[in-house]
């Protein structure tokens, strides 16, 4: 269920250059399903800026009621999210939109999971949620330059884990691509999240695999109510001519939403 | 006695607030955060003959204090709207107000024949003022002649009351709003968006994919408040109030100018509670006011 929570700030801190990780905690993380949901964030208790952040989930603790986010701090909202300290109250709308299917990869199988910059936290929680159920991970992470990769080592931790970097400062140079070319297509399922370039690219160099794509969008409302963040489908993959990005995704079957 | 009833054309209000069109799609989505029947009333998306599938993306983009959009009037067309979306809302207990759109004044009376006789749909809006439409919406918003045709001819086949909401992207409120009253409207609502534009910073390109869209929000507020207290002097017909509606100062506010009932927009988008909330806390409003029923604030900023 969606609930409005007014969600405490365990802590906040700067993993990488502009790249902020925040530990919250309150109900709404009992009602998060999926990894891949989203929470609808207000930085600020007044109308500058007037709408809420989308940002996805990085990691949950349904034990300690806590999750993680990690966002970059690029512009005006972000900017003031970073601002916020321990013991601060922040007011997140969630969780939303549906997430991966960790079902979709079984016990033995493996799973490729590419992410791209901000795409790469929710493939944290799906990369820990599919290794728990003994699926075997294999990360690739493409980021900009070595300055704002984050969470290599946690992703290490979980299996085989690539890095790109487009300025080749850390890992292979170039993109996700470079290094989807190199290692064996002997895998069930993809998992991605990134830029739509990325994505795109993805789904093209795995046409014949199982594959799943989270898409990121321009949102109001978050809930599927305004029509902003709406995405033409491809014929013939779907019976809805167009999907919203907010309330039908993020995520969505390789090939159903047009790139 | 419930303080907070309002009886206008076709609509018995247990309160005067209600979602505006646009804001809060066919309900659905609010639905599973409250129980819609809280609500006065609900003006549901704007419906066309056809299915649009609207403008492309980016569609919305944040400014000071407001937000521009230009979704282009997505809808699944009236057939869609008629069989899916107006029967799903049958189980509360609130009056519809059917958001009317169209092009040209034949498929504008369509959509109005066949919606006005759905059973929860209880008033009409005429949508002649959507800013994001290549073709109709915005002539008939702003030529007074053509608003007033246009309104009799919806007039003439709608099977309950007609309210037209007019846009402020004009030199005139009062005229479009005499106009239309002419034309034999039941009511009006004012204001829809105002026409922007936002540029990208760094490549000086308009950030909507459409280039102009509709501001609304806060930052909007002050010109409809202005326009409601200019229109509520010159016509005889009610007012259904919006524009930067946040709180519930903002509804006495709007009543105080001339509005007869409030709707709240954008502020959905930021506080998918806000319409439940600002229901609760207008009583204790009342008691502050020194007020009984919530009707004595109508129109008390040029009342003598």
């Amino acid at each position: 269920m969606i609930i409005q929570d007014l969600m405490t700030v365990e802590s906040q801190q700067e993993i990488a250059k502009n790249i902020f990780e925040m530990k919250l905690t309150g109900k709404l993380v009992g009602e998060i399903t999926s990894p891949g949901q989203f929470v609808h964030i207000r930085v600020s208790d007044s109308f500058e800026p007037l709408l809420r952040r989308p940002i996805s989930i990085a990691e949950i603790n349904p034990e300690k009621d806590e999750m993680t986010i990690i966002y970059r701090a690029e512009g005006r909202g972000t900017s003031l999210l970073s601002e916020k300290r321990e013991g601060d109250i922040v007011n997140v709308l969630g969780p939303l939109g549906n997430g991966f299917p960790v079902e979709e990869t079984a016990a033995g199988q493996t799973a490729v999971l590419i992410g791209g910059g901000i795409g790469v936290p929710p493939l944290y929680e799906l990369s820990k949620q599919l290794t728990a159920n003994g699926v075997n991970c294999i990360h690739i992470l493409g980021f900009e330059s070595d300055q704002v990769v984050f969470y290599e080592e946690e992703f290490a931790a979980l299996g085989e884990t690539y890095i790109a970097t487009v300025d080749g400062s850390n890992g292979t140079q170039g993109f996700v691509t470079n290094v989807m070319s190199e290692i064996s297509d002997d895998f069930e399922t993809f998992y991605s999240c990134g830029p739509m370039p990325m994505l795109d690219a993805v789904q093209k160099a795995y046409v014949h695999k199982k594959g799943y794509l989270s898409f990121e969008q321009r949102m109001g409302c978050g809930i599927g109510a305004c029509f902003a963040c709406v995405c033409h489908t491809n014929e013939n993959a779907t019976d809805q001519p167009y999907v919203k990005v907010c309330s039908d995704g993020p995520v969505f079957p390789a090939g159903v939403v047009q790139i | 006695m419930n303080r907070l009833a309002m009886t206008l054309p076709g609509l018995e209000l247990k309160n005067p607030i209600m979602p505006a069109s646009g804001c809060f799609g066919f309900g659905k989505e609010y639905g599973n955060l409250y129980d819609l029947s809280k609500l006065g009333a609900i003006m549901i998306k704007a419906t066309t003959e056809e299915m649009r599938y609207g403008n492309p993306t980016p569609r919305v983009a944040e400014t000071s204090s407001g937000m521009l959009n230009a979704i282009g009037l997505q809808n699944p067309g009236l057939q869609g709207v008629l069989s899916n979306e107006l029967p799903w809302l049958e189980k509360f207990d609130v009056p519809i107000i059917a958001n009317v759109a169209g092009s040209e004044t034949a498929d504008y009376v369509e959509v109005a024949k066949q919606i006005s006789n759905a059973p929860n749909v209880h008033a009409l809006e005429l949508n002649i003022s959507c800013p994001n439409v290549k073709c109709g919406g915005i002539l008939f918003g702003t030529d007074p002649e053509i608003a007033k045709e246009l309104t009799a001819a919806v007039k003439a086949v709608s099977s309950v009351p007609v309210y037209v909401k007019l846009s402020p992207n004009v030199t005139d409120i009062k005229a479009m709003a005499l106009a239309v009253e002419a034309g034999g409207a039941d009511g009006i609502t004012m204001i829809n968006t105002l026409v922007g534009m936002r540029l990208d910073e760094k490549t000086g390109k308009p950030v909507i994919a459409n280039k102009t869209g509709g501001l609304s929000g806060p930052a909007i507020k002050p010109v409809a408040i202005r326009m409601v207290y200019e229109v509520s002097q010159v016509v005889n017909i009610p007012i259904i109030g919006m524009g930067g509606v946040t709180c519930v100062q903002d509804v006495v506010d709007f009543l105080s100018a001339g509005a007869s009932a409030v709707a709240v927009g954008t502020a959905n988008f930021v506080d998918p509670f806000i319409c439940p909330t600002i229901i609760e806390q207008l009583p204790a409003k009342l008691d502050e006011l020194g007020i009984d029923h919530i009707s004595e604030l109508v129109g008390r900023s040029h009342r003598v």
